[in-house]
């Protein structure tokens, strides 16, 4: 078959590769319909995680149809399924609570040692997302095995289009986790760092949950009206000092809830970006602002911190005495997709969450590595990427 | 539930096992009592400590899950025949009794008379309530002299304690999902 593979720092290349086989009794074959290239497969791109190894198959946001099962599958042929970022078993502890991506067995017991290092616990297993979350093969590609499949996957109705519940891999319910995540109370004014897809669903959770104000900051112009769209004020930290204009909005006593959707991106995973510190310690950088940093400072006294942009490593000059002297609260965690899977898929149903709006390209899995090309160095046009196996390369 | 039952403090002041010790040496107390070499490891199944017992003591169902384990076969109630994968290619085999048997509890086994490694283990099982099980597996290895001593201190010296944590997670992948994990196609060449 055909699959983005990885070959090293912005080296992406469409190769052709062994089919996928049924591996395990949960395991399931799905034919991929439509992929989606995420912010964090950005992060790959600049290699800036360890443990990928040359020829890795990328890609933890898709979607298809079964075309094979294993025995104790519960999916059948013909099927259209999404399927979740993060592998779960289903039957330990963590899964047994709805924590799916604490998942104890997910992750092959050879891969869990790096994690177990880093963190103290092991992670679970990912899609296509290097060997220290299991060396799984993403979903970039024209099929893709899918192990524990009676758990993850869910089965889409008849007649939904794939954009429409493409982002429930991922982008949707992470979203929503970072709203719910901020224990939004009705009235509460909710600040959002950054405007990428993470961001703009948790705008749009957070007035579901009922937020009364949504204060949506980042530097890119059409993010930041797709912001504005699903009805959130808007701060282009380019133009203004962003503690600054948050406490004039908020009569001085800053958000109740923030939302730092930002992560890596303004980190690099394992080093602090030396530049970020040195602006960073006269407080308001005005490139990229360490975003963590200033969403606890902005926060209100007693406030909630939540934090879907992924760390990996550590991070330096966090502001513990702000932290602990306003009383503060933080929730983060990768997302727990299985749990939000049929409400969401709901909400898509009965027309409360749009998702298509996001898709600014389609372009066939050929064309995979320009699709890399344009999300990484045209950000403020290129908000999704679609990526279609079935289309013929562009010529 | 907090009483610790595999060992007898990691220095003698407190209630840590051995296995969490600073120093690598044995204090005088586990000299006298012989623990050499040893590694030991606790993980939590969630399954009753009754399903634990019953799957490890047919031995034949660890073979899977044990990275280098070739083959265990069971030939009675109490002895099983292991054989193991040497380094560089080859096999070191033995029978293995068992000495303690408390059904849900505990099981320990020996290797018999004329082993190519001289080996021991225990395993316990303790009711973690909503958790499931706490598993104890402590394994101690009695490497010979000679040629193959060196293949065998090679096996089982090289991360013993690692080897042993991932043994004993895809025996809890088996316990608790029916299968063990891997992101890798099936190893074209079979196991021995
Ligand atoms: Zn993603
Ligand atoms: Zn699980």
């Amino acid at each position: 078959m055909r699959a983005l593979t990885w070959h090293g720092k912005h080296d992406v290349r469409v190769d052709t590769v062994p089919d996928p086989e049924i591996i395990n009794p949960r395991d399931a074959i799905i034919r991929i319909t439509s992929t989606a290239i995420c912010g964090s497969d950005l992060h790959l791109y600049d290699g800036y995680i360890p443990t990928m190894k040359a020829g890795d198959i990328l890609g933890h946001e898709f979607m298809g149809e079964v075309v094979e099962t294993g025995a104790r599958s519960t999916l059948k042929k013909g099927q259209r399924v999404v399927v979740p970022f993060v592998i779960a078993c289903g039957s330990c502890y963590f899964c047994g609570k709805h924590q799916y991506s604490a998942c104890d067995n997910s992750n092959p017991a050879d891969n869990q040692d790096i994690s177990e290092e880093l963190w103290g616990h092991p992670a679970s297993g990912l899609f296509g997302y290097s060997h220290m979350t299991g060396g799984y093969p993403g979903g970039q590609a024209e099929y893709v095995r899918v192990p524990f499949s009676d758990v993850g996957p869910i089965v889409i109705p008849d007649g939904i289009d794939d954009e429409k519940v493409l982002f429930l891999s991922d982008i949707l319910p992470t979203g929503w986790m970072a709203a719910e995540n901020a224990d939004i109370e009705p009235g509460d004014t909710v600040a959002v760092w950054g405007c990428g897809p993470v961001g703009l669903f948790a705008v749009q959770s957070a007035f579901l949950m009922g937020a009364a104000r949504v204060i949506a900051i980042d530097h890119f112009p059409n993010r930041l009206a797709l912001a504005k769209k699903f009805g959130a004020e808007i701060l282009n930290y380019e133009d203004s000092k962003v503690y600054d204009a948050l406490m004039e909005m908020t009569g001085g006593i800053g958000p109740d809830a923030v939302i730092d959707a930002v992560g890596l991106e303004s980190h690099g995973l394992f080093a602090d970006n030396v530049l970020d510190q040195i602006k960073a310690t006269a407080f308001l950088g005005t490139e990229r602002p360490h975003v963590l940093r200033q969403a606890i400072i902005a926060c209100r006294k007693g406030g909630r911190v939540s934090v879907p942009g992924v760390y990996g490593g550590f991070v330096d000059k966090f502001p513990m005495g702000a932290f602990m002297e306003k009383g503060l609260t933080m929730k983060t965690g990768q997302t727990h997709v299985q749990h939000y899977l049929p409400g969401l898929l709901n909400a898509i149903v009965e027309g409360k969450i749009d998702t298509t709006f996001l898709i600014s390209h389609r372009m066939a899995l050929e064309d995979a590595p320009h699709g890399y090309d344009i999300f990484k160095n045209k950000q403020d046009e290129v908000t999704k990427v679609v990526l279609k196996p079935g289309l013929a390369k562009a010529a | 539930m907090t009483e610790t039952t595999t060992t007898a403090g990691s220095g003698g002041r407190d209630d840590a096992p051995r296995s969490a010790a600073r120093s690598a040496e044995p204090t005088a107390d586990q000299k006298a009592r012989g623990e050499t070499a040893l590694t030991a490891i606790t993980l939590t199944i969630n399954r009753t400590p009754a399903d634990v017992y019953a799957f490890w003591r047919n031995f034949a169902n660890l073979a899977p899950a044990m990275e280098n384990v070739a083959s265990i076969a069971v030939k009675d109630d109490r002895t099983s025949h292991w054989i193991v994968n040497a380094p560089g290619g080859g096999t070191v085999e033995w029978d293995a009794i068992v000495t303690e048997d408390v059904p849900g509890a505990l099981i320990a086994w020996s290797s018999a008379e004329g082993a190519d490694i001289s080996n021991s283990g225990r395993v316990e099982f303790r009711d973690a309530g909503e958790r499931g099980t706490f598993v104890s597996a402590t394994i101690a290895y009695d490497p010979p002299a000679g040629i193959i001593g060196k293949l065998v201190a090679k096996l089982t010296q090289k991360e013993p304690a690692i080897q042993q944590r991932r043994d004993l997670r895809r025996i809890k992948q088996l316990l608790e999902t029916g299968e063990i994990a891997t992101s890798s196609p099936p190893n074209p060449a079979p196991k021995a």
